[in-house]
């Protein structure tokens, strides 16, 4: 793969735009599309986001991710009031608070241990992480409840989703954009700048003196804690959280939703989640049946086909597709004048 | 080296810990203790021979195959479907869903689905490697992506094809449930004799083979120095594809004994991928004796914990999976690649 990372200013009138479209869906879809697509679509992206933000600046591929929102998930679950789980019934922003400092804090720990090692074993260290994260809630059935924790209680400013979707549509929309400018902000700070060292040449910043394995801790803290908020996003999402929600599956839906939009550039996570979300949504209408192979039951195979497809053909995801045609539209202006120079398309 | 020492003496502390722990439970029920740890060598025995394969491939290719559980589960069921399709004596053929408990099977109906599912599923890791990793060699996280894919895709088919329920590959009639040991003691037969012996020849094997053959010592030398391998003139091609072969049929191999022992169910492909995950982060990924090791410590914590974490009235049990995290957290604190792991 060829991390070919943005460091380049904002593209701010382009955010401006977006923002600005996404804000005004609300006029022009049903309530179905702005839940069941948009809605979670945004969440779906901070998730992705704090997978792409240690992969694009940190060179590591974390699976954690998914471990890490089931646990501030379920840390926020049980905190409130809910039918299974703990009987706590905290204040929801105070549960919040609490749900995401419990989930940077066991980043920080996954990070600590996995920060040392590189690459395809960091790849495999953080598999394990999650895995290991689901088997635990699976096993510890007084803190996932029988049947999952399910009516998990919502902060009063999302209203009733059931009865307006509104509200909880541009939370998530704030806490999204919010995610986007820190993370990019992030990346252009002395500390962001020094993490793309360590990505690029640990030997050089250790000789330069910095603390690389304390650097990449970090991260992994700053990535768990925006992971955590995709993990309380997802509750208010659902209402609930299982065990199921938070094992393998998902763990590559979320790696799926990162390499399908882009693994190196942040905004490529939401283009991915909207992809996946409507893939999700509008497959079973126009997927063909084919015997038990193909079918509106199959959808992983469906998933799986695009994503391997995605990799073979465009490590760089939609994003990468849509660099790769600006870039040969570039290159074929000059080529035209100078007469003769080969365009080449990837 | 100095700041080595107090992480050994902290590791000897917990060593110490856990050792006398366990003389305190084993003395409470000796029996008990004997059937819990050879509970938890039948299971080391299984993890090694299906992380044997996934370590192998990994130490020569430094492919990360993510569908190795997927290769593992999908072997199981395909030594069940012939089983059923080849040995049911009686007009249920039309009925496979049901668990056929009932029918009796000859020696060869446990022997021919192994073999055939075993087969079956190496050349099935031999096109996968050649179809859509061949032409990535080096660029592990793509591959490793790659596999992950095919994961999703097997497991999904699966799911189709032989449904959510939890099925199991049925032993020949002639053998016998259990056996007697000394010390009246019963353990089952099939899980004692038949996984422990196989994972004990598979191991032997694999160390000849690896040892004494050709194929081994290119495979040893391409561990340590890819480039130079090909660089001698050595169908690398060749090697890659024997290693995915013998890889994949390792979990093969490994998915008819775990369909026998324990059972077939969606979900088994993540914990086998998982289990061999932890074995070689153990061990050290693509060395033979850190697989071994890294089953041993695997199985025996995972058979020690899933009985023994009972502290006076508080049953502590249903958190085991912690403590199988603490061994992996453990390790990789003192040992970041591993026991036997050596950079790449």
């Amino acid at each position: 793969m060829n991390p070919t990372v943005s460091t380049g200013r904002l593209a701010w009138p382009v955010l401006a735009v977006v923002v600005l479209l996404a804000a005004l869906a609300p006029l022009i879809v049903e309530d179905f599309f702005l839940n069941v697509i948009l809605t979670k679509a945004l969440w779906l992206g901070v998730a992705a986001a704090s997978l792409i933000f240690l992969a694009a600046y940190g060179g590591m591929v974390s699976l954690a991710q998914v471990g890490l929102y089931g646990v501030a998930g379920m840390t926020y679950a049980n905190l409130v009031l809910a039918d299974g789980g703990s009987a706590a019934a905290w204040n929801p922003w105070l549960a919040l608070i609490g749900a995401l400092v419990v989930a940077t804090l066991v980043g920080l720990g996954f990070g600590w241990i996995a920060a040392r090692s590189e690459g395809i074993y960091f790849l495999m260290i953080t598999l394990a992480f999650s895995v290991l994260v689901f088997y635990f809630f699976s096993q510890v059935t007084t803190l996932s409840g029988f049947g999952g924790v399910n009516n998990v209680q919502l902060p009063g400013l999302l209203g009733s989703p059931e009865e307006d979707p509104l509200p909880r549509y541009f939370v998530t929309l704030v806490v999204a954009v919010g995610v986007f400018l820190l993370l990019s902000g992030l990346s252009r700070t002395a500390f962001g700048l020094g993490l793309q060292g360590v990505r690029d040449e640990p030997a050089r910043m250790r000789a330069l003196g910095f603390d690389v394995t304390l650097h990449r801790t970090l991260a992994f803290g700053i990535a768990a804690f925006i992971a955590g908020v995709a993990g309380v996003l997802s509750v208010w999402y659902n209402r609930r959280i299982t065990p199921g929600s938070i094992n393998l599956a998902q763990t590559i839906d979320i790696l799926i939703i990162a390499v399908i939009g882009g693994l190196y550039r942040l905004e490529g996570a939401w283009v991915g989640a909207l992809a996946y979300a409507l893939i999700d949504n509008y497959s079973r209408e126009w997927v063909p049946e084919v015997g038990s192979v193909l079918g509106p039951a199959r959808f992983n195979t469906l998933i799986g086909v695009v994503f391997l497809v995605i990799v073979l053909l465009s490590p760089g995801g939609i994003v990468g597709i849509w660099d790769g045609v600006r870039a040969s539209l570039r290159e074929r202006r000059p080529s035209i004048r100078g007469g003769g120079a080969s365009v080449e398309g990837t | 080296m100095t700041t080595r020492d107090p992480k050994r003496i902290a590791g000897l502390a917990v060593a110490a810990i856990v050792v006398g722990f366990l003389v305190v439970k084993a003395a409470g029920d000796l029996r008990q203790f004997v059937v819990v740890t050879l509970n938890g060598a039948t299971l080391a025995a299984l993890y090694f021979v299906v992380a044997s394969g996934f370590t192998l491939i990994f130490g020569l290719m430094r492919v990360v195959n993510m569908a190795h559980g997927s290769l593992y589960l999908l072997g199981g069921y395909l030594a069940l479907e012939l089983q059923e399709a080849w040995f049911e004596d009686d007009t249920g053929l039309g009925l496979s869903l049901s668990g056929t408990s009932e029918t009796e099977y000859g020696l060869a109906g446990w022997l021919i689905p192994l073999l055939v599912a075993t087969l079956l599923i190496g050349l099935l890791g031999v096109a996968i490697q050649q179809v859509f990793l061949r032409w990535n060699q080096g660029q592990d996280l793509r591959q490793a992506l790659i596999t992950i894919a095919l994961s999703v895709i097997i497991g999904d088919q699966m799911l189709a094809r032989y449904g959510g329920i939890s099925q199991d590959i049925a032993t020949p009639a002639s053998w016998p449930t259990s056996v007697l040991l000394p010390g009246d003691v019963r353990f089952g037969f099939f899980r004692g004799a038949i996984v422990l012996g196989s994972a004990l020849l598979i191991g032997l094997a694999l160390w000849l083979i690896i040892k004494r053959t050709r194929f081994g010592k290119i495979v040893r030398a391409g561990v340590d120095d890819r480039d130079m391998v090909s660089a001698l003139g050595i169908n690398v091609n060749l090697v890659f594809a024997g290693a995915f072969f013998l890889g994949a049929m390792l979990a093969g191999f490994g998915g008819v004994l775990g369909g026998t022992m324990l059972s077939l169910a969606p979900g088994q492909d993540t914990a086998f991928l998982l289990n061999s995950l932890i074995v070689v982060i153990i061990g050290g990924m693509g060395s033979l004796g850190g697989a071994a090791i890294g089953a041993i410590a695997l199985g025996l914590v995972d058979a020690y914990a899933d009985v023994y974490l009972t502290f006076g009235g508080t049953d502590l049990t249903n958190y085991s999976i912690i403590v199988t995290f603490a061994l992996l957290v453990g390790v990789l604190a003192v040992r970041p690649l591993g026991l036997f792991g050596r950079p790449a």
